[in-house]
């Protein structure tokens, strides 16, 4: 299992010119609405001997907790996915099982 | 300036061509139906710069304006009745999304059972949707209110949407004389639309974001405070555009009150009758005026106490219906009255429904059944038998 990629988190410096004190607005961010992972009943996990580098996964995981690093391998934060499954169910070579949580 | 003679949805269209909104997205409902007819022919015939969005609902075509506006554009819809309701979940995001979306409602009964004609219910329902709300009185004033309204909505220390209401059929398909301000003025008058925040790829920030219990009360009191602040600013715009046309509206008009001792308070298009009833009734020795309610949202209860709080009896006339209270607007009045210890009797009217005439005389009665100081709501022209 491979950490996270942590240097594609790297969030831009936004200025929101106080306005978020006043309107809806917020810079975009990790985790904003606290950790989801509580809410998993099954883990994804990467066989990377059977992973192709496709990226499918990574385009269609519905909360963008799986990332991407510079050599296209994916990687998920389990600090925000849900357990969804939706990525092991796209993944042309079965490479992902979704493992249940202890 | 000219002055053609038009009908009520010609004066709003004419007011959003030279209001120059870049997105306009709606659909078709009577009373409202001309209206956005109106301004598609305007963009048609290259008299609007303007991208007409068609959409399959209100609700899609208030979320289209949605997305416009936060992208910085200045946008315009219409609807009526049905629509509204159909529209009402995403009308009051727009407001709490603080987006300075203009739109005109030609006001008209809610189904069932169905009449296409006039009445106040569907506009005042959403009096909590944190909207403005305007009532015009004639197409004059629909036309002078759209174009104020978007110089209101914009308004740094507003940000809000307004909705212009016009008596459906009385208005919207009644024709009048009507003063259309000069181009070159309007364009002085109301500039470019300057977005505080808008949707940009290079600056990318999370519209309607996840605050629960932490912002949340923070967001609507600055909501509230930016209502009270539009009492400010509806009355210098309606300044600014007085020196440009000549013609200015305050939150409420009172008309004939100097030494009235009986008010007649009502909204809309009614409201020349209620004057006419006045004159009528000054005929008669029965020192009568009127106040017309104007604007709704913010509810102007520091006008309204100063027209009424000295009087002998107010009668409230509503085309308005709350089932298991009264009149809506009424119970505001009344509410302004008692907070400034006013003890002016007041008396409700329930007028109007699904577009059942109002006269004259039926002002006219209203007062003098106040001024016998029998208690209790009434209902004109109610025929049960």
């Amino acid at each position: 299992m491979a950490d996270v990629n942590e240097e594609v988190y790297v969030i831009p410096e936004i200025d929101t010119k106080g306005l978020e004190k006043e309107f809806p607005l917020s810079k975009p961010g990790f985790g904003a609405g606290g950790k989801t992972n509580e809410w998993r009943l099954l883990r994804p996990v990467i066989n990377y001997e059977k992973c192709i580098k496709c990226l499918i996964c990574w385009i269609d995981c519905p909360e963008a907790t799986i990332t991407r690093g510079k050599d296209n391998s994916v990687a998920i934060n389990y600090d925000y996915c849900k357990g969804c499954g939706v990525c092991a169910n796209e993944c042309p070579t079965k490479a992902i099982e979704m493992v249940k949580e202890d | 300036m000219a002055v053609s003679v038009m009908t009520g949805s010609r004066s709003v269209a004419t007011a959003v061509k030279l209001a120059k909104p870049e997105v306009i997205a709606a659909y078709p409902v009577t009373p409202q139906t001309e209206i956005v007819e109106d301004i598609a022919t305007f963009i048609k015939n290259k008299e609007l710069n303007a991208k007409f969005i068609k959409v399959d609902s209100e609700h899609s075509a208030m979320s289209a304006l949605i997305g416009a506006s936060s992208a910085g554009a200045r946008t315009f819809t219409a609807t009526a009745s049905q629509g509204l309701m159909y529209m009402a979940e995403v009308v009051h995001w727009a407001a709490h999304a603080r987006l300075p979306i203009v739109m005109a409602v030609a006001t008209r009964a809610l189904a069932s059972p169905w009449s296409i004609l006039n009445d106040h219910t569907d506009f005042l329902v959403q009096h909590s949707s944190g909207w403005i709300q305007i009532m015009c009185e004639n197409n004059q004033e629909a036309l002078d209110t759209t174009l104020q309204a978007f110089k209101i909505a914009e308004k740094r220390e507003v940000m809000l949407p307004v909705m212009v209401g016009l008596d459906g059929f009385i208005l919207t398909h009644t024709s009048m004389p009507v003063d259309v301000p000069d181009p070159d003025l309007i364009d002085s008058f109301l500039g470019k639309r300057m977005a505080p925040f808008a949707l940009d790829p290079d600056n990318p920030l999370t519209f309607g974001n996840v605050v629960d219990d932490k912002y949340f009360m923070e967001m609507r009191y600055k909501m509230f405070e930016s209502m009270q602040n539009a009492k400010r600013v509806i009355k210098e715009v309606s300044e600014a555009y007085a020196k440009l046309t000549g013609r200015s509206y305050g939150l409420v008009e009172c008309y004939q009150c100097d030494d009235a001792e009986h008010v007649i308070v009502t909204m809309g298009a009614a409201s020349g009758d209620a004057k006419v009833a006045a004159s009528m009734l000054r005929k008669e020795g029965i020192k009568a005026g009127v106040l017309r309610l104007r604007v709704i949202r913010p509810f102007p209860k520091e006008d309204i106490v100063e027209a009424l709080a000295n009087r002998k009896t107010v009668s409230i006339v509503e085309r308005d219906l709350s089932a298991g209270i009264g009149n809506i607007l009424a119970h505001e009045v009344k509410s302004a009255l008692y907070d400034a210890g006013a003890k002016v009797f007041v008396k409700s009217f329930i007028a109007g429904l699904g577009g059942r005439d109002i006269l004259p005389e039926d002002f006219v009665n209203a007062v003098k059944s106040a001024a016998s100081g029998k208690k209790g709501d009434e209902w004109i022209r109610l025929n049960l038998g």
